[in-house]
């Protein structure tokens, strides 16, 4: 056993293997996708129905403050082909919609998964120090949880954005049966105002969080795919 | 053959594949989107969504609306300036005779009517100031005075099994079927007033369905009939895919 063997030496052990977390529950991954194409065939639809008048206001009245008063959207942009068509693909995705939505709120608070992302007051400050190392102004990462406290500020807020979209959708859907929910929002036209700006919010929130996926953890994008996230993002270290 | 299943096993592929198949899916998901522009779910969807629709009609009928919650009314000071008016015909539709005008009331009723404008001005009179909502978008207030449906229901008595009525106008075939839970709200009137005036020819003249509780394509201008029935009859917008229901 002195001697060592006439061979080469054994070759330098391979890196270690990037540890795979699991990250997103089938729930959390089957929501997201459905509410994508739900979302996008809602939005795509509205666009349509807002053709048949684009503005806002009772008619003989002053019109409400908007970039889009006459805009007629491009075609790509559209779906339905005409009114009818359009309000029936509307009408139709709003069910999966909600339904999507109320399974995620159902696994968030079922799991106990909500206090990972549910933006509460303390956050605050976690939020201000995370906002500095995007600055520039802190050097290391602060340590954090599944999401940091920015993180959890946009996730509380799509959420809340849901609920106004789905909220005000029903007030000009069914105005006089939810007269209550049509006041809230200032009345049919104000609702249908709120409606109509959901979605320009909702594609700004959109384009943000896919710049994001793709330039700050490109891995997330497969951990909301199989499940598994692998990597070495400073959340996970 | 061979060489592409040893093409398939080389250690880069199952990386490349799942990269080519994201963007796969991403890409056929836009062309998807892009094909569906305009695209109302052509013959093999279209159905489906019509299904849904009617699956929305059952929803508002018997779940959602309320046979005796009422529509706010308003002001004489809120009504809107203007107030749009749709027909069918390339003109508006006139009465050659309007005095040979009579409403017919018929179908699965005891007592079938014949009614001129004079025998509905006699009949319980119903006004009220209300907020106009068009399938469209927009929305006007107006006043309306007419005789409520459920006055020319307890004269007629309709049979048990009378479950819709189908309100047709002589305006190019237009008609409108309803529920006769929605015929019989407090609200639902059959109008020949509006704005404290006679109904206007461009509104409906001599006698049209107004209700606050439809959008307005529901409500049938130029009446001639009213004919109750134990089958829902479509109608004209309905029958080419907008919803039966157009509750609001």
């Amino acid at each position: 056993m002195s001697a060592s063997p006439p061979t080469a030496p054994p070759p330098a052990p391979p890196p270690p293997p990037t540890s795979l977390v699991r990250r997103h529950h089938w729930i959390v991954r089957l929501t997201h996708w459905g509410t994508v194409l739900a979302l996008s065939g809602m939005i795509a639809s509205g666009l349509q129905i807002y053709e048949a008048y684009a503005r806002f206001g009772n008619r003989g009245g002053p019109y409400f403050p908007s970039p889009f008063n006459g805009t007629e959207f491009p075609a790509w942009g559209r779906l339905g082909g005409w009114l009818a068509g359009a309000l029936n693909w509307h009408f139709a995705l709003m069910w999966p919609l909600v339904l999507f939505g109320l399974l995620y709120l159902s696994y968030l608070v079922g799991s106990g998964e909500w206090r990972g992302l549910l933006f509460r007051p303390r956050d605050l400050r976690g939020a201000i120090e995370m906002q500095k190392y995007y600055l520039g102004l802190r050097q290391e990462h602060p340590p954090q949880g599944k999401h940091n406290p920015l993180q959890k500020l946009a996730y509380t807020f799509i959420v809340c954005l849901g609920v106004l979209a789905v909220l005000t959708g029903v007030a000009i859907y069914k105005p006089l049966q939810f007269s209550w929910l049509t006041a809230l929002f200032g009345g049919f036209q104000a609702a249908r105002y709120w409606h109509f700006w959901v979605v320009w919010i909702f594609i700004a929130f959109t384009v943000v969080h896919v710049l994001l996926v793709f330039l700050v953890d490109p891995h997330s994008l497969r951990a909301m795919i199989t499940g598994w996230y692998r990597g070495r993002f400073p959340s996970h270290d | 053959m061979i060489r592409s299943d040893q093409t398939l096993e080389t250690p880069e592929r199952p990386t490349t594949d799942r990269r080519g198949f994201l963007r796969l899916t991403a890409g056929a998901g836009t062309a998807t989107l892009a094909a569906a522009c305009g695209w109302d779910g052509g013959d093999a969807v279209r159905p489906s969504l019509l299904d849904v629709s009617r699956l929305n009609d059952w929803v508002g009928e018997h779940i959602l609306f309320s046979p005796t919650r009422l529509a706010r009314t308003y002001r004489l000071a809120d009504r809107s300036a203007s107030l749009p008016s749709y027909f069918i015909s390339g003109v508006t539709p006139l009465l050659r005779d309007p005095t040979a005008w009579r409403l017919r009331v018929d179908g699965m009723v005891r007592q079938p009517l014949d009614l001129s404008l004079d025998d509905l001005q006699r009949m319980p009179r119903q006004s009220y100031t209300v907020k106009h909502h068009c399938v469209e978008g927009w929305s006007a207030i107006a006043s309306w005075h007419g005789v409520p449906v459920a006055a020319i229901v307890e004269r007629c008595r309709p049979l048990p099994e009378a479950r819709y009525i189908n309100f047709v106008s002589f305006d190019a075939g237009y008609s409108n079927g309803w529920d006769l839970a929605s015929a019989m709200h407090p609200q639902t009137i059959l109008a020949y007033g509006m704005n404290d005036s006679p109904l206007p020819p461009a509104h409906g003249a001599p006698l049209r369905v107004y209700s606050p509780t439809k959008l307005g394509y529901k409500l049938t201008k130029y009446l001639v009939s009213l004919t109750f029935t134990d089958r829902r009859p479509g109608g004209y917008w309905e029958d080419q895919g907008y919803p039966w229901f157009g509750g609001l």
